[in-house]
């Protein structure tokens, strides 16, 4: 566990050294502001002419819940940046020699590296809470709903970023990594695309597959074991694929 | 302390390490030397636990490489050929990273580190950034990096590559003050550096061992015959035959295209000294000596004669005093 801690700590630390966090979380508060401002403003449209016939208003169901299902797009976009350097950039530089020979297992450093990321993402998510400060300040709205959706971000945060793990370990060059992560992030998201169009049992299983799908029900202020389980289930895969890459380039030297 | 057996390395059809088996004892230090793509870093890979070997076994400090690899790691510090730096830290942030995944107690870090950075002198670069250092701290670094959780085994990619003539010999200085405290092997493929560091010499080809011995037992050993220089102003004097005459003298040949200078080279049995006689027979002569002087094989000789040779000559190792 120590070991875990150290390296979850370098890689944070590697994060905020260079410009890359800085970039990552602006480039995420800044849409995430923008879909934030669109759908309070529509909110407030919406509910003044609903006060003059007398009608009830949510703000959880109404801004909330489409603003975070907007950022679970944005991440999407986002997190191939965070996950690409991860292994590609140590090859690269040599710098894995020292992890390997070090006495750490591989699974340590692979869950050191992943926390890390996963705290990047979390000081990513702690900013887009500010905006959501504003809407206690000035209503109040429930928070039980709210914690849901950030626990539904966490974790398909998490799962995008143990792919962008395993993707990044396959190749010394960081573009590749990022660019081959961003295409599977999106094949991820439009999967679910055709489960409208397609017969009922290919339906049920892109339905299934497509990760921003599971947040649906995170967003409502759901939390379903089956969708905790899907992005469960896609971290471990993610990280055991590492692991499995990480062994294998061992091997083949 | 280091004990590798019948070490063999296959990259798919290539044959990068064969059949490599050698020993290092305690608190020595343990030259590598070979020509560039030999096999010595992917052997100094296998020790350190960085890939697996495809055949054979690995010993560090009493635990096998493949099967306690933790324990052996703990107890190996390896400088790479490259200093694995990470340019956004600064060293002492670096090296502080490397106590803790090194496994140096959190009370101890601070002064250990402090003490490694003194004894590497990068204490006056603490607090700059490891992208910023010139190649000559990089090494530094990387060697503190190497000692920091003070390894009972230390192996060593080329410490000295890249650096200038001073800093090479404030390395070698310092590589031979890590000794006795540390098990060192150290490769390189400049051969001063083994006669001038290294106790015993492993010299590698083409994947294979085809040496091991000490520096000066190999130059020895190799050489087979004592060859002398010998010059003498004998003016229209037939010099060669005279000297073949001497009892011990093997063979004399010129040292020189013009055999009118009169600069031989003269060949004796092992282990007879002719020096004396030689000198006493010129003199008697009336002959001007004018030198006389031992030729020593370099190791660079012997290194180009065990390297280029085919096959190459099986030297076993001397018993050793």
């Amino acid at each position: 566990m120590r070991n875990v801690i150290a390296i979850a700590d370098k890689e944070l630390r590697s994060y905020f050294a260079s410009p890359i966090a800085y970039i990552i979380i602006g480039f995420f508060a800044l849409p995430f502001g923008f879909f934030f401002y669109l759908y309070l403003e529509a909110f407030l449209r919406q509910s003044m002419q609903m006060a003059q016939y007398g009608g009830n208003q949510n703000v959880n169901q109404q801004v909330i819940r489409y603003v975070l299902q907007n950022a679970s797009v944005i991440i999407l976009f986002v997190m191939p940046m965070i996950t690409m350097r991860t292994y590609a950039e140590e090859k690269r530089s040599g710098t894995i020699e020292l992890l390997l020979t070090s006495p750490v297992t591989d699974v340590q450093i692979i869950v050191g590296k992943f926390l890390g990321a996963v705290g990047l993402y979390i000081a990513m998510l702690l900013v887009t809470m500010l905006y959501i400060a504003i809407l206690f300040v000035f209503g109040n709205p429930e928070w039980r709903p709210l914690i849901a959706a950030y626990l539904g971000l966490l974790l398909m945060g998490g799962a995008f970023l143990s792919i962008g793990l395993f993707i990044s370990s396959t190749t010394d060059n960081q573009i590749v990594a990022g660019i081959i992560t961003f295409v599977v992030f999106l094949l991820l998201w439009i999967i679910g695309w055709f489960a409208d169009s397609s017969g009922p049992v290919v339906g049920a299983v892109t339905k299934y597959l497509s990760v921003t799908e599971h947040f649906d029900d995170f967003s409502k202020g759901v939390i379903d074991t089956k969708d905790v389980l899907y992005y469960a289930s896609l971290i471990t895969f993610g990280l055991f694929l590492t692991a499995k890459s990480v062994d294998s380039e061992r091997w083949r030297g | 302390m280091i004990e590798v057996q019948h070490l063999t390395k296959r990259y798919g059809r290539v044959t990068a390490v064969d059949d490599v088996s050698f020993r290092v004892e305690r608190g020595e230090i343990l030259g590598f030397l070979g020509p560039n793509g030999a096999g010595k870093t992917t052997t100094m890979r296998i020790l350190t636990g960085y890939m697996p070997a495809s055949d054979g076994r690995a010993t560090v400090a009493g635990f096998d490489v493949f099967d306690h690899p933790i324990e052996a790691k703990r107890r190996t510090g390896y400088l790479p050929e490259t200093p694995p730096l990470y340019p956004d830290m600064t060293v002492r942030e670096y090296l502080d990273f490397v106590a803790r995944i090194k496994g140096v107690a959190a009370a101890e870090r601070r002064a250990r580190v402090d003490t490694v950075m003194q004894r590497t002198r990068v204490a006056d670069m603490a607090t700059r950034h490891c992208g910023k250092l010139s190649k000559g701290y990089r090494q530094r670094v990387g060697l503190a990096q190497a000692i920091l959780h003070n390894p009972e085994v230390l192996i060593l990619d080329e410490p000295t590559a890249g650096l200038d003539p001073k800093q090479i010999i404030e390395t070698r200085d310092l590589i031979r003050g890590l000794a006795g405290d540390h098990t060192i092997i150290l490769s390189t493929h400049i051969l001063p550096e083994v006669s001038q560091t290294c106790q015993r010499v492993v010299i590698i080809n083409k994947g294979r061992v085809v040496a091991v011995d000490t520096p000066e037992n190999l130059t020895a050993r190799l050489q087979g015959t004592e060859t002398l220089y010998v010059h003498v102003d004998a003016p229209g004097a037939d010099v060669g035959s005279a000297l073949t005459a001497i009892p011990g003298v093997t063979r004399v040949a010129p040292a020189d295209t013009r055999p009118e200078t009169g600069a031989f080279e003269v060949e004796s049995e092992r282990g007879r000294d002719v020096r004396r006689d030689l000198a006493r027979d010129i003199v008697t002569r009336g002959w001007g000596l004018l030198e006389l002087r031992p030729m020593r094989m370099s190791l660079e000789d012997v290194f180009l004669q065990v390297t280029t040779e085919e096959p190459a000559p099986a030297v076993e190792e001397a018993p050793r005093a």
